[in-house]
């Protein structure tokens, strides 16, 4: 089962810590807890993946969903500390040519 | 190695050389110059039979017998679709009726793009899911099946996905017999044969493909290269969404590249009508002209795509507050022409290509006020960028470049490094047109989308895929270039046998010994692998169909490069009245079967008066003849009125490589269980195409 971890930091940039597996079910429940941040004025969004030990396309879905929605509000969403299992996926789908991964989480959004 | 493998690859070797020192040969010491207008088309064309042959050598030398498959896994999840558009009720009915009856646990789903009541009530009263195009999709491309299927993609989520066209009835063991490939986590698909019940044993209309649904299917299966045909076939869905996900970044990449270029263009145009005096202006639109070459820059370094578009927005967004009091009466106007760019991104049949160039174009034309050129750019970068949203679905896993989205989608899979199979036993029974002028249709459809795919996303070029790969998926788009050869096989005897024009410098015992052995191989090749199935009717068909092909290559490089319709509206919607056999139809082929009986009868009459050679004449009418045996096939064609099982008999299905111990009996019971109905599927491919030719001529 897989648990969502969510702060927020003094800049007001909110971490979202997926902890477990980012399949079909909890891909939903992620896509939910993106959008609802960023309907609470939290446009800009970290998604730690340090301790996600799985992904498929359904949680890389959840993933541009949130992306486009804190885009349209003007913020961003970044990606940071992907697993190596998180990796793979990013560079089969190709999806790491256009969306960086950041080394760590306080500096997401430093560049 | 099997004894059977060894002996392909012994004749595949023999073939290969022999064929190679003919036409080595036949180039370097046999071409007659002097009559180099029809020699040097002839050569060629033998030159492309031979690559032909040795493509088709080379997939043999792995020919895959997979045998009986592994058990299946328990607990998968499944969902079966049957594709339908406006097929008669009955017929989807009957298909759904033994989908519903598939042994293994799984949901059925009728994906009807009709939209139709009475099929919802069928959905109903079996109890089975209907799934229709979601709201997302009003005003945009339909895309044919293949958007039918992207839209039940997101309504299902069934770990597995078996595909059915509404013909084709299910056995139902079909998933038992396929889903123990999957044990192996890179299997993106498993494909069965398509075979047909309403088609007599001498097939008139080439209909069953005994050939491609065995030997060649195994000897690209053999190369982790078979082929998926669309219907009939398992596909884990994982690989469908990581491949829409791939698909999605590459749009979106091409999408950028093409809005800054763009971007550019109109920031330029609005520099030039500035007045001297406008300094505040200037500097902002040369802020953004420089961002815009940055950004095109940081892109060419390799710099993460939504870095770079973040970044560029952040401070185009900046420059545009400073100018927002500049001139917002002038504004006015350009903001209805920016709100066209919601619509700017619909270029549906490209698919590659997210933005309308045609559109971007007359958008760089347009005098914008400073402030309307900012605001466009802004607009244009975020039309692309992130969110595609000219698609129903941002997302969209089955391809759409081709109207034949099935060889498109498995060219990408392989090249994301998944894994396909193909397993040899018929496990659905499916009814094939019955008239001429449907098979034609038909088989110009399926010529036109081979080329579409050639030219998009040409599998010699594609990243990802190995060298053999590429070989196999272009070794089919290869056999369809036939037409081209058949003309001069059509020419090149009776410009002898009536001219005496002679495109090789002579018949010497030189030429018998290098060829013969050749075509005795090349045939006895086709021989072995086929072990008992028939080819000849596949034979036949390959040369016989000429103008088809010859119009598929024609239309669909018309449509890639030119962006011209693919030129559909050749079907009457009716059937043609049954009194008159349709020959229209096969014109071209009649013609030819005249040419070359009227070159026969000069060329006998120049041999009498001692005008020809008797030799070359002999070979040249033993050319004919042959000819003649091939375009033969299209007689038989158009006098066939359909299929009568009192009068033909019930066919018999081909013994596939691994059948279950009662899989002949299975097959029989699908084919008696059901009344023959006159199927009605072409009428549903013509419609998809039509959309298809639609939006390229929109999108032109």
């Amino acid at each position: 089962m897989i648990e969502f971890g969510i702060d927020t930091t003094s800049e007001g940039i909110g971490v979202v810590t997926p902890r477990g597996r980012l399949n079909m079910v909890s891909a939903r429940r992620l896509k939910d807890l993106l959008a609802e941040l960023v309907d609470g004025g939290t446009t800009r969004i970290v998604v730690d993946m340090g301790e996600t030990t799985f992904l498929d396309s359904s949680g890389l879905g959840a993933l541009i969903a949130g992306l486009k929605s804190a885009r349209q509000a003007g913020g961003d969403l970044r990606i940071a500390r992907p697993t190596p299992a998180v990796h793979s996926v990013f560079e089969m789908t190709n999806l790491d040519r256009v969306l960086r991964a950041r080394d760590t989480v306080e500096g997401a959004f430093d560049a | 190695m099997s004894r059977r493998l060894l002996l392909i690859r012994t004749i595949v070797l023999a073939t290969a050389l022999l064929g190679v020192n003919y036409v080595a040969w036949r180039w370097m010491f046999s071409v007659n110059w002097s009559y180099w207008w029809i020699a040097v088309p002839l050569v060629l064309a033998e030159t492309y039979s031979l690559i032909d042959s040795l493509l088709f050598g080379f997939g043999m030398l792995r020919l895959r017998e997979r045998g009986q498959p592994p058990p299946a896994p328990e607990d998968l999840t499944v969902d079966v679709f049957i594709t339908t558009y406006n097929e008669p009720l009955d017929l989807v009915e009957r298909t759904a009726v033994a989908a519903r009856a598939i042994a293994y646990p799984h949901r059925t789903w009728i994906l009807d793009d009709g939209r139709r009541e009475e099929m919802r009530d069928l959905a109903q009263r079996l109890d089975i899911g209907w799934i229709t195009r979601s709201a997302d999709w009003a005003g945009h491309s339909r895309h044919a099946k293949a958007g039918n299927l992207n839209n039940a993609l997101l309504a299902t989520e069934g770990e597995f996905l078996l595909i059915l066209d509404a013909d084709q009835v299910p056995s139902p063991d079909i998933l038992d017999r396929t889903l123990g490939y999957f044990d192996d986590e890179k299997m993106a698909l498993v494909q069965t044969p398509q075979w047909f019940e309403n088609v007599p044993d001498h097939d008139p209309l080439g209909s069953q493909a005994p050939l491609f649904y065995g030997p060649i299917q195994q000897s690209k299966d053999g190369w982790n290269s078979a082929f998926f045909c669309g219907s009939n076939a398992v596909i884990r869905r994982e690989a469908l969404m990581m491949l829409g996900v791939s698909r999605y970044v590459g749009e979106v990449e091409v999408g950028v590249h093409r809005a800054l270029r763009t971007a550019r263009t109109v920031v330029r145009s609005a520099l030039r009508g500035l007045d001297e005096d406008e300094v505040l202006v200037r500097d902002a639109l040369e802020a953004i002209e420089y961002e815009v070459g940055k950004a095109r820059r940081r892109l060419g370094r390799g710099e993460a795509l939504f870095d770079v578009t973040y970044r560029f927005q952040e401070r185009v967004a900046a420059v545009r507050r400073r100018l927002v009091s500049a001139d917002l009466e002038a504004l006015q106007a350009d903001l209805a022409v920016i709100a066209e760019l919601e619509g700017i991104a619909a270029d549906p049949d490209l698919g590659l290509a997210t933005v309308d160039e045609g559109a971007l174009r007359r958008m760089s034309q347009r005098d914008f006020s400073p402030l309307g050129a900012v605001d466009t750019v802004e607009a244009l970068v975020r039309a692309v960028d992130v969110d595609r949203g000219d698609e129903a679905q941002a997302i969209m896993p089955m391809a759409t470049i081709s109207v034949t989205e099935d060889m498109a989608t498995c060219m990408r899979l392989h090249g994301l490094g998944w894994h396909t199979a193909y397993h040899d036993e018929v496990l659905a029974v499916g009814l094939a047109p019955e008239d001429l002028q449907t098979m034609l249709t038909q088989r110009l459809r399926w010529a036109q989308g081979t080329i579409q795919v050639m030219l998009r996303e040409n599998p010699l070029t594609q990243r990802g895929l190995g060298v053999a790969q590429r070989l196999m998926y272009f070794g089919t788009m290869w056999s369809y270039l036939a037409g081209f050869a058949a003309l001069v096989y059509i020419g090149a005897p009776v410009l002898y046998l009536a001219f005496g024009v002679l495109p090789v410098q002579a018949f010497s015992a030189d030429f018998f010994w290098r060829l013969i052995p050749f075509l005795v191989f090349n045939q006895l090749l086709f021989m072995v692998v086929a072990n008992g199935r028939p080819t000849w009717r596949g034979q036949q068909y390959s040369l016989a169909l000429f103008p088809v092909w010859i119009r598929s290559v024609t239309s669909a490089v018309g449509n890639v490069w030119f962006g011209r319709s693919l030129d559909f509206a050749v079907t009457p919607k009716t059937k043609q009245a049954q009194e008159s056999l349709p020959w229209h139809l096969v014109k071209p082929q009649l013609w030819a079967m005249g040419i070359l009986v009227a070159g026969a009868a000069i060329g006998v009459v120049r041999l009498a008066v001692g005008q020809a050679e008797p030799l070359a004449t002999g070979i040249n009418l033993f050319w004919v003849a042959f000819d003649l045996l091939i375009f033969s096939v299209v007689i038989g064609a158009v006098r066939y009125r359909g299929f009568d099982p009192a009068v033909h008999g019930l066919p018999t299905p081909p013994p596939g490589s691994c059948d279950a111990p009662d899989r002949a009996e299975q097959v029989a019971r699908i084919v008696q269980r059901h009344p023959q109905e006159p199927p009605d599927r072409h009428d549903h491919h013509d419609h998809h195409d039509q959309q298809h030719t639609d939006h390229a001529q929109g999108a032109s």
